[in-house]
């Protein structure tokens, strides 16, 4: 079960519907959160990707629910133009070196739960940055921590608050999901 | 202004009579550079229908005013959208109805030649997809050679004629389009004909089409002679029809030659393939007029719409009949593939009677260009 802001139901919609339907349902969205699509026109899978491309807002990926198919799509937001601020970031390759090297380091990735599930770095731990408080405490204040999200400034944000409970190990991966060349993993079919 | 249907029969006739039409094909960008409608004087512009979802003012400069303008997608649902858009800016447009798909399915029916004693032989040009079958009509009986999937049109014109349908042949298991053979033999009682060395795995059964067989179509003895020639794939057989016609299968074509790859077998074939195009069809009549089971480019298609030419021509102008170092030739069949075609593992599958999609998976498998020759 990956959770979303919203869902909308497009089954039994035929092109250009589903398209038609998924716009109007992101406008009513704020930046950043996550729609899922659900609809049954095979169609619908390409044109969303490239409608997606073209619009700037993140198509995340597809899984086939029997004749569904449930589409997971991220608004576009204006995260990249904002200035990081954490003073300790480590590139993609240093961490990649580091995690072939040394399988116990932690990486939090603090992306939406959608967008971990369809791509994600082996073992990292999922924390979307809205719920980071909630959950710190299931983090080791002692351990080095790498956090990880698409472009590295939910990640900067993340770092910040964790550095404010009193975490001092804590690394900031630039540039983040989008360039990762390491391996990954996915959580759904 | 206006919006109207335009079906793929009258945009088959544009194609062939060469006339001017602007499409505007509004499906994404990776479907259109994958497959679209192809013509000599088809002028075409892709734009995505959710590109224009604010408007069509972007394109309204692009759309020539002195030409018919025919909206394109998969369907036709978004084609239909964008073509209203276009009539409220003041255009009059045409939509295609049923879209690429229905474009994938059109026969275009034209008459080849006429055989000894009254006969006739019959091409069906699918244009959208590149294939081509035949029927063979003599006395009041008919013979289908690689029938597509729509057997209407092969059962409707036979009843037109009062010819009743007694043999029916794969030159091949086809790996680009789902066959309708084995429906057409079921529904009328013929003999269903396929070359056994391609149907190891089948299903169901057939009578086993071997090199040298004869079989006989009316009462006029119209003969059509098996010709064993692997390549394309290891049971390909090619058809003599009345000492006139080669129907080459996936072979040879009229531009281009069969790709012996899709069972995954290309470096053992391409051995078979050499040795059928330079040595058993050198060894025919060159007189025989070639009827292919494909065409891959419009330019191979005569005035009238059909594809054939004889093989004297072809032994003149294929590139791949006129290679004469062994080790080119390999070079150029296996080193020279295309992409292989859409879903072609589950069209094989499907032919063999293992897998039974449902009509609208079938017509999804079959989408998209035909892919089976190299030029």
């Amino acid at each position: 079960m990956i959770q979303t802001n919203s869902v909308l139901d497009a089954k039994g919609l035929a092109c250009p519907m589903p398209i038609v339907k998924t716009k109007k349902a992101l406008n009513d969205l704020e930046p950043g959160e996550v729609l899922e699509v659900q609809a049954t026109d095979k169609g619908s899978t390409a044109d969303l990707k490239a409608w997606a491309e073209s619009t700037g807002h993140q198509y995340l990926g597809t899984i086939n629910e029997g004749t569904v198919l449930k589409h997971y799509l991220r608004k576009a937001s204006d995260e990249e133009k904002e200035e990081k601020s954490h003073p300790n970031v480590i590139r993609n390759e240093e961490l990649q070196q580091k995690l072939e090297a040394n399988h116990n380091s932690v990486v939090l990735d603090v992306r939406e739960s959608a967008e971990y599930a369809f791509n994600h770095i082996p073992n990292a731990k999922s924390i979307p940055l809205g719920e980071l408080e909630e959950y710190i405490d299931e983090l080791d204040k002692e351990s080095e921590i790498y956090v990880v999200c698409r472009t590295g400034n939910r990640s900067d944000l993340a770092s910040q608050k964790l550095t404010a409970a009193g975490f001092t190990k804590v690394f900031n991966v630039v540039p983040g999901m989008s360039e990762w060349e390491g391996p990954t993993e996915k959580s759904v079919n | 202004m206006s919006v109207k249907a335009m079906t793929a029969k009258e945009v088959a006739k544009k194609v062939i009579n060469k006339e001017e039409l602007f499409i505007l094909d509004v499906r994404n960008e990776s479907a259109f550079n994958d497959w679209k409608i192809e013509g000599d004087k088809i002028e075409i512009l892709n734009t995505p229908y959710f590109d224009l979802f604010d408007g069509v003012e972007e394109i309204m400069d692009a759309i020539p005013e002195n030409k018919e303008v025919l909206v394109v997608c998969a369907k036709e649902g978004s084609s239909i959208m964008v073509a209203e858009m276009l009539s409220d800016a003041g255009l009059s447009v045409y939509y295609l109805q049923g879209g690429m798909k229905a474009w994938s399915e059109h026969l275009e029916h034209v008459k080849v030649g006429d055989l000894t004693n009254g006969g006739e032989i019959h091409q069906f040009v699918r244009l959208g997809k590149g294939c081509l079958s035949y029927m063979v009509v003599s006395n009041g009986e008919a013979a289908i050679i690689d029938p597509a999937r729509m057997t209407d049109i092969y059962l409707d014109y036979a009843e037109s004629i009062g010819a009743k349908i007694t043999h029916v042949f794969d030159t091949h298991l086809h790996a680009d389009h789902i066959s309708g053979g084995r429906e057409i033999a079921e529904k009328t009682k013929a003999t269903y004909w396929l070359p056994p060395k391609d149907a190891t795995e089948v299903q169901f059964d057939y009578q086993p089409l071997e090199g040298g067989k004869t079989i006989t179509i009316g009462n006029t003895k119209i003969n059509i002679h098996a010709l064993y020639s692997p390549g394309h794939t290891i049971g390909s057989t090619s058809f003599v029809v009345d000492d006139k016609y080669l129907l080459t299968g996936d072979i040879l074509f009229i531009d281009s030659i069969g790709r012996p790859d899709l069972a995954g077998m290309a470096e053992d074939w391409v051995g078979d393939l050499r040795e059928t195009l330079y040595d058993r069809y050198r060894e025919l009549s060159d007189d025989l007029i070639v009827l292919p089971a494909h065409f891959m480019i419009i330019e191979e298609l005569n005035e009238d719409g059909s594809v054939a030419k004889p093989l004297a021509t072809l032994f003149e102008e294929n590139h791949g009949l006129n290679i004469a170092d062994e080790a080119e030739f390999r070079d150029m069949v296996t080193g020279n593939l295309p992409p292989q075609p859409n879903a072609y593992q589950e069209i094989r599958e499907t032919n063999m009677g293992k897998i039974k999609p449902d009509d609208e998976k079938q017509r999804e498998m079959e989408i998209g260009p035909n892919r089976c020759a190299i030029r």
